[in-house]
């Protein structure tokens, strides 16, 4: 995406997350996040399993409820109100650990299905998009196949291009290495590195910390349903301030 | 085993693939019929009894039923004195002349003789319609489809009980044979899926109402006996409607069996809705597409497509349960059947298999053709992901 640079130098943040609380039952699975994050700021979120990190992502586009505090996405604060959450899933793409592919639908169809039902694209037009896109992420050859033909690198590839046919402005992205195969790790990380440096806002949970050094504005660390500690990658993973982000270091980068 | 391979044993810790294996063709098996005899079917003691006591089963039932379906029958005779032993001199099978004589009467009931072309053409019109549209390749499917569950349902109607345009009004008490099971069977098919569809949404849905509601629907009408709900429908629902209310004794059946296998229709699409995975709804609603869009584009076509041979069973079991319109004194395909023992004229001792005979062939061919067309969508369904 070498002319379309979204990048704006406005100072009002992409997402402004106060005092966010969930609950899963019983469980207080977060516990007051506190989040801002600026236009074209790019996010890591990391932390041991079960920290809220995913849950937290998934609160920003209400694939998930939040019981209290505010979430407001580029401008648009998220209620109940379901033409509001509307609105922001279509500026907010989502690219999930299990890919999420629809396996009824060819790569193309995946690819067209919500600019053409969503955004009421011509079906031309968002097959040229889409088309577009899937050049982008290095597949368009295999864009008449079903998503099954594919290796697993290549459907990740693919659901990356899917959320980028909507024109999001920010991109969430929940463990997407996470099930890959190891030889495709590095494809795929590619790929969101080339959306960063084209200046798409990202959140991304994971725990490539290569990525994290190589393109993250902030690092951010989760524990608990809360935010233990949050800085520049190279303050993060050189001067670690709380003894859980030590300890989590420590047994991550051994 | 290439030599390279034997370079790794226990003793040596170092090792390097100097060429890589090319992959061979699979050891030869035996093959032609004593191969696959020696593999499959005498394939140790067991086995071998096994394929003699089936081969024994099936001659047992073949012999019998081929004698006294083809080689015993009687095909050409008028009347019940031809079908019996005495005048053919020998032991007689099924007494087909006796089939030809009630043949009308088997397709139209009691159907006006002279308007006998109105169910003719009626038949040919839904045929006419529903090949092309069983057909894959066949072109314009959507103004087909509109054309035999929209246009075919009104004209059908129009055309069988008349009344209108100069067609003779014809009763439906009169209806009879293949022309009711059909009729009974087609409503029901067709009502029955999309308003399963729409039950088993709304038995997942989140809104307590009209959940509940739709647990209530499946519940009552899975929970009562087909029988009984035609039994109601037909001898206590008038009592209840006021006084000068009427509905067709035929519609009534029409609808208490579309809605009972409406209910059974729901659960079968519940276990297709189920088997979706919960990311494919997440990844569909994170795009923006709303419930329904999500339902319709994302959910249905795949949880239909898993729920094929669910579905078709249950076409299938309606399509034999329409035979208990009987009891409230209808007379379908089977029913017509037995109303045809009661000829003095036909009174011989063969009679009754020979018309049972010959409702389980033509009840066979339906359900027959039912299941074939099911596994050739399924295998296509297959191929094309």
């Amino acid at each position: 995406m070498s002319g379309d640079d979204i990048r704006t130098t406005d100072g009002a943040p992409a997402i402004e997350i106060v005092g966010l609380h969930k609950w899963y039952g019983r469980f207080h699975v977060l516990r007051g996040i506190d989040l801002t994050v600026k236009r074209g700021e790019r996010i890591v979120i990391c932390g041991p399993s079960g920290s809220g990190k995913s849950t937290l992502i998934r609160c920003i586009n209400r694939i998930e409820p939040h019981q209290r505090g505010r979430i407001v996405v580029d401008g648009i604060p998220l209620t109940d109100d379901l033409k509001a959450i509307d609105e922001v899933r279509r500026d907010v793409g989502m690219v999930f650990q299990q890919f999420n592919l629809f396996p009824h639908l060819t790569v193309l169809e995946n690819c067209t299905l919500a600019p053409v039902w969503v955004r009421k694209l011509p079906r031309k037009e968002a097959e040229a998009t889409a088309r577009h896109y899937l050049a982008r992420v290095r597949i368009a050859e295999q864009a008449d196949k079903y998503p099954e033909q594919l290796s697993s690198g290549q459907q990740q590839r693919v659901a990356i291009a899917r959320a980028l046919c909507m024109h999001p402005k920010i991109m969430l992205f929940d463990e997407p290495t996470s099930a890959l195969d190891p030889e495709m790790v590095k494809e795929v990380l590619d790929t969101m590195v080339q959306l960063a440096m084209d200046g798409m806002t990202m959140l991304c949970v994971t725990h490539e910390m290569g990525f994290a050094r190589q393109v993250a504005d902030r690092v951010v660390f989760m524990d608990e349903g809360q935010i233990v500690e949050a800085n520049t990658p190279q303050e993060f993973f050189e001067h670690p301030q709380h003894e859980r982000t030590k300890l989590f270091l420590s047994q991550i980068l051994r | 085993m290439t030599d390279d391979a034997t370079t790794v044993s226990a003793t040596t810790v170092s090792y390097v693939r100097r060429a890589m294996a090319e992959p061979e063709p699979p050891p030869r098996a035996a093959r032609g019929f004593y191969g696959f005899a020696r593999a499959h079917l005498f394939d140790g003691p067991f086995n071998i009894v096994l394929t003699l006591s089936s081969a024994a089963l099936a001659v047992a039932i073949a012999v019998p039923l081929i004698r006294f379906l083809i080689l015993d029958a009687v095909w050409d005779g008028a009347s019940r004195v031809d079908c019996l032993a005495e005048t053919v001199g020998r032991p007689v099978g099924a007494c087909w002349p006796f089939i030809a004589a009630k043949f009308t009467q088997l397709i139209y009931g009691f159907y006006p003789w002279d308007q006998h072309w109105r169910v003719d053409l009626t038949f040919a019109l839904g045929l006419v319609l529903l090949v092309p549209l069983l057909i894959p390749r066949a072109p314009f499917k959507l103004a087909n489809a509109i054309l035999f569950f929209g246009v075919f349902p009104v004209v059908a109607f129009v055309l069988l009980v008349g009344g209108r345009f100069g067609l003779a009004h014809v009763e439906t008490r009169s209806w009879g044979g293949l022309l009711v099971t059909l009729v009974v069977a087609g409503t029901g098919i067709v009502v029955s899926l999309p308003l399963g569809i729409l039950l088993a949404l709304g038995r997942r849905s989140g809104l307590p109402i009209v959940r509940a509601l739709c647990v209530l629907f499946i519940e009552f009408w899975r929970g009562v006996p087909l029988i009984t709900i035609l039994f109601f429908a037909t001898y206590m629902l008038p009592l209840f409607l006021p006084g000068t209310w009427t509905l067709d004794a035929l519609l009534r059946v029409l609808i208490g069996t579309a809605l009972f296998a409406s209910a059974y229709m729901a659960e079968v699409v519940r276990a297709g809705l189920q088997a979706i995975p919960r990311g494919q709804i997440e990844a569909a609603a994170a795009l923006g597409l709303g419930y329904w869009r999500i339902t319709g584009l994302i959910v249905l076509p795949q949880a239909l497509r898993l729920v094929i041979p669910g579905i078709v069973n249950t076409f299938i079991g309606l399509f034999k349960d329409t035979t208990l319109v009987l009891i409230v004194a209808i007379f379908d395909f089977l029913g017509q059947i037995r109303a045809a023992f009661a000829d003095p004229n036909w009174a011989t001792p063969t009679t009754l298999f020979t018309g049972f005979a010959f409702a389980g062939l033509v009840y066979f061919a339906f359900c027959f053709g039912m299941s074939r067309y099911s596994l050739f969508v399924e295998r296509r369904l297959a191929q094309r992901r």
